[in-house]
């Protein structure tokens, strides 16, 4: 094992023992829903980023598999054929697959093609879940509850123990993302984003790494549908709506797209302003606009790649005091 | 090692390359002239295959790779470097080559490992050092100076471990004196190895000093071909391109 990957897992480690003991050391009910939807909405953002930061895919229909994720496991938990676990690998397994297909279209196409295509996917699949009412509810959304039978010996109808589990997951997905991009596949994402016909004259066959970048980015993205959907005991066409994809591009923007936690940090100030906000006006939208518009005109990038530029000119400066380099800019919003 | 026959590209209705005939023995050192618009970049995008040809055949390595992609034209052999540097801004220059060199070595979809992979890692390294450019390895590619980013850029090139290299102008955009270091580099590279290299130039003095065989193109035609000698003394090339200078020099002298 690499130094790379065992800080990883010793950092995923320690971060999982701080959320675990979080409940522990008095945070309520309140707090821990707050970092279940934190964790559903990081990954879904987390995902998302590695299209957008690392392989330079802006998808604006990224919540497809966030609420693929969430309605196949809903199904088929409310099927009551099959477990946890397995409802959790068939609905991620289902997910990777619908990405690959429509990826097997979207990756073909550049820039803002790519995007409106992956929107109009979409929009596809979210009339198809208002259409279907006989297997989704419609509009309703899935209704009647997600059972939670126990597994493994594993009872997830206690908060306590639900949150645990959530927790969990969370860090297993941040750490399996974390090692794509920091694999060899990761670097070969980052040469697609930053000059695609370059890497073909390199040998890099761009359509199948863009579409492994595609389905990885959706099967994660599924993960944090299923933890939704877990959690509000059910499943909303709201999830599959292209605002759920716009708030994941919000994430990325407020976070920052190349630290790889801004986006998290994207889905908890998001998270946080929402709940915040909705407390003292029902204009929660416009005051969230006011955020956004001045970290993008203020800072220019996200706020984890704020501070990152800032270490770096601060380290460019100390290491060369004499050589007026210029300063490190990279914007890619 | 590369043989061209009759290559021939319309762009609408402009014959852009009507009909040449090249051929690059193993090992040679070849440059490519030409006044502006000759097509000598256009000849590069059509045997790299980055432009399909109307007609001819591309012969690399004893097989046709005529109507092939891009990318399987590279892994049969060939790789390019650009006029203007085409690098990856955002990575630093060790692992941009890093991530060159694992793609070369059909790892570029490895997903349980780390980068860099040890392998791939060495050989970077070995990349930078040939181009002495070791000192920069850590450096973003958006920060480097711009004869770190053409030599970047044929480091890139290198990473593939091609039989042919094209340099397209390796000194465009240089100053005199950096343009002789730039050519020494490239010159020491082709000597120490077995590499096949066709560069475009439009330095003549830098062409005649290194190049083995010169091929002048004009209007999309092979104008003529020969050693530096040969081609000093071609009626033809001194009418049509070194004339312009020839004149000029004349003028200069007469001043």
């Amino acid at each position: 094992m690499g130094a790379g990957l065992i800080r990883d897992l010793g950092f995923g480690a320690a971060a999982l023992v701080f959320l675990l003991l979080i409940p522990a050391f008095g945070g309520g009910a309140g707090l821990n829903d707050f970092l279940i939807y934190v964790a559903a909405y990081g990954l879904l953002a987390l995902s998302l980023n590695l299209l957008t930061g690392y392989t330079g895919l802006v998808s604006f229909g990224h919540a497809a598999y966030f609420a693929s994720g969430a309605y196949s496991f809903g199904l088929l938990m409310q099927s009551g054929e099959v477990s946890v676990p397995v409802a959790f690998v068939l609905s991620v397994g289902f997910t990777a697959l619908m990405a690959l297909v429509i990826g097997a279209i979207c990756v073909r196409l550049k820039e803002i093609y790519f995007a409106f295509l992956t929107l109009a996917f979409q929009m596809m699949f979210h009339s198809i879940i208002l259409t279907w009412v006989s297997l989704t509810g419609g509009d309703q959304g899935l209704m009647g509850g997600i059972p939670r039978p126990v597994f493994w010996g594993i009872d997830l109808s206690g908060p306590e123990s639900f949150y645990a589990f959530c927790m969990v997951v969370f860090v297993i997905c941040a750490l399996i993302l974390r090692q794509i991009v920091q694999s060899p596949f990761g670097h070969t994402l980052r040469m697609i984003r930053d000059n695609p016909e370059r890497a073909v004259f390199l040998g890099v066959n761009t359509y199948w790494a863009k579409l492994l970048a595609f389905v990885l980015a959706g099967a994660i993205a599924s993960v944090g549908g299923i933890l939704l959907a877990l959690f509000a005991s059910g499943a909303y066409p709201e999830f599959a709506y292209w605002t759920m994809s716009g708030q994941a591009i919000f994430m990325i923007m407020l976070g920052g797209s190349r630290v790889f936690l801004g986006p998290l940090l994207g889905a908890a100030l998001l998270q946080g302003l929402n709940h915040y906000i909705t407390g003292w006006t029902e204009h929660h939208g416009l005051v969230l606009g006011i955020v956004i518009v001045v970290a993008v005109l203020g800072l220019r990038r996200g706020i984890a790649d704020f501070a990152l530029d800032w270490a770096q000119s601060r380290r460019e400066r100390r290491d060369a005091p004499a050589d007026p380099a210029p300063a490190v800019s990279g914007e890619k919003a | 090692m590369l043989d061209i026959e009759d290559l021939a590209k319309s762009f609408g209705g402009v014959e852009a390359m009507r009909g040449v005939t090249l051929d690059f023995p193993a090992s040679s050192l070849t440059a490519i002239i030409g006044p502006n618009g000759a097509g000598k970049t256009t000849f590069f995008n059509l045997i790299s295959g980055h432009i399909r040809a109307d007609r001819g055949r591309v012969v690399l390595n004893g097989e046709d790779v005529m109507g092939r992609s891009s990318l399987e034209i590279v892994r049969r052999g060939m790789a390019r470097a650009f006029q203007v540097a085409s690098i990856f801004p955002d990575m630093t220059m060790e692992d941009s080559l890093i991530a060159a060199v694992t793609a070369r070595r059909g790892e570029l979809f490895t997903l349980r490992r780390r980068a860099p992979l040890p392998a791939a890692r060495d050989r970077a390294r070995e990349i930078l050092d040939t181009l002495g450019l070791s000192s920069r390895a850590g450096a973003l590619s958006r920060n480097l100076s711009h004869g770190e980013q053409k030599l970047l850029d044929i480091g890139l090139a290198l990473a593939v471990d091609p039989k042919v290299l094209l340099l397209d102008e390796p000194t465009a955009g240089m100053g005199a004196e950096e343009r002789w270091r730039m050519i020494e580099k490239v010159h020491a590279l082709w000597e120490g190895s077995d590499l096949t290299m066709i560069f475009i130039e439009h330095d003549m003095d830098i062409v005649f000093q290194i190049a083995q065989q010169i091929n002048v193109l004009s209007y999309g035609k092979v104008l003529a071909q020969g050693t530096p000698e040969e081609i000093k003394r071609n009626q033809d090339v001194i009418d049509a391109y070194l004339g312009k200078d020839h004149h000029h020099a004349v003028a200069e002298d007469a001043r």
